[in-house]
């Protein structure tokens, strides 16, 4: 299978993106997985399900203004050069 | 020489020493000859200090350009050390040869080996000349690097060459690679092990399986399909045994890298890591590797 690097690009961002979308309200804390019910004790063993958790609370926080700028150019892009 | 000084000729264009037309460019050599216009000058990393020049003004602007060629310089180190750290890159590549045949020997055979633990120097691990336990990046370049080149040969046996093959051929390995390289970080992230295993050391780890890869690839074309096949299944199993004798230590607590099984599910978990780390890289040696040999 050909993969190039700009394929690598294009999954990076297509996931970073699909990450970000996810919202807080509105999903995640439908199915259990809101930012309030990862804070569990204060144990040496935060568990599979609290750093995911975290994982994605902070990829959307820190995340959010760079992709605005990455999709923006992607779109340019695009819609240059097809 | 003469172009050197250009620059500090425009620079100081509008200052230009009215007294003195016929010289238009200063001479900086260091003997007595400054009326001489064609001096050898030795531009701009002469001692701020002489003061031989003709014109205090062109002086400054030496001085001047000087310190700013040296400051963008060290701003430019500075940076690119932030992002790639090239002294501790430095280490990785401290080999010598005795290392790299034992380190070859021992990705090929790792059964006779005991004492896989890295020998540590004042909280820092020794270089990879003095510990073969220590990763290195040394064999994963090379090793791909000679992948890269023995797939080039296999498949121009089979007249599928193109110049281009070999850049997809790279590019593909890298790819996955990188992807390998997050994988393992995300998984060791997500199950939260305390452990001193760096970027780069991830890297180094998983490159190892291209010396595999290209050995099995060079005897599947000197002895047709079922070298290949024999010599990349011993190649797997030395490579699974391998990095589960490396990572067990990393990664795995004290307790249980030294034999004894401690129940609990947490090491459970980090035994289930080490061993998926080890499944993939059959499974990626074989993956790039099953296509060049027909």
């Amino acid at each position: 299978m050909a993969f190039t690097l700009y394929a690598l690009i294009q999954t990076a961002i297509l996931f970073t993106n699909a990450i970000a979308v996810l919202h807080e309200e509105r999903f995640l804390s439908k199915i259990g997985w809101g930012a309030e019910q990862s804070i569990g004790g204060f144990g040496d063993e935060p568990g599979i399900k609290a750093q995911l958790l975290n994982l994605i609370r902070s990829v959307r926080t820190v995340m959010r203004v760079p992709l605005i700028a990455v999709n923006s150019v992607c779109i340019v892009l695009l819609l240059l050069f097809g | 020489m003469e172009f050197r000084q250009q620059p500090e000729v425009r620079m100081r264009g509008p200052l230009m020493d009215p007294r003195d037309p016929g010289l238009l460019f200063e001479d900086t050599s260091a003997g007595g000859n400054r009326h001489k216009p064609s001096g050898v000058g030795k531009g701009p990393d002469v001692c701020p200090g002489q003061a031989l020049l003709s014109d205090p003004m062109s002086n400054l602007a030496l001085v001047y350009g000087s310190s700013l060629a040296s400051h963008g310089k060290e701003m430019m180190d500075k940076n690119l050390d932030r992002f790639i750290p090239i002294s501790k890159l430095k280490y990785y590549f401290a080999v010598d040869t005795v290392y790299v045949s034992k380190k070859l020997g021992l990705l090929v055979f790792p059964y006779m080996h005991d004492n896989w633990e890295v020998n540590y120097q004042q909280d820092t691990p020794v270089a990879p000349r003095f510990d073969i336990n220590a990763p290195d990046l040394y064999i994963p370049v090379m090793g791909f690097i000679t992948y890269i080149l023995v797939a080039g040969l296999a498949l121009g046996t089979q007249n599928r060459f193109s110049p281009e093959i070999l850049g997809i051929q790279a590019s593909s390995a890298l790819v996955w690679l990188i992807i390998e390289v997050l994988a393992v970080l995300l998984s060791l992230y997500l199950v939260a092990v305390n452990t001193d295993l760096t970027t780069i050391d991830l890297v180094a780890f998983s490159g190892y399986k291209y010396v595999g890869m290209f050995l099995g690839v060079l005897a599947g074309l000197l002895f047709g399909r079922t070298g290949y096949y024999l010599s990349l299944l011993w190649c797997c199993v030395s490579i699974f045994v391998f990095t589960i004798r490396t990572m067990r230590l990393k990664i795995l607590s004290e307790a249980a890298a030294e034999g004894r099984l401690v129940r609990g599910a947490k090491n459970q978990l980090r035994m289930y890591l080490t061993m998926a780390i080890a499944a993939a890289q059959p499974v990626f040696m074989y993956w790039l590797t099953f296509h060049l040999v027909r």
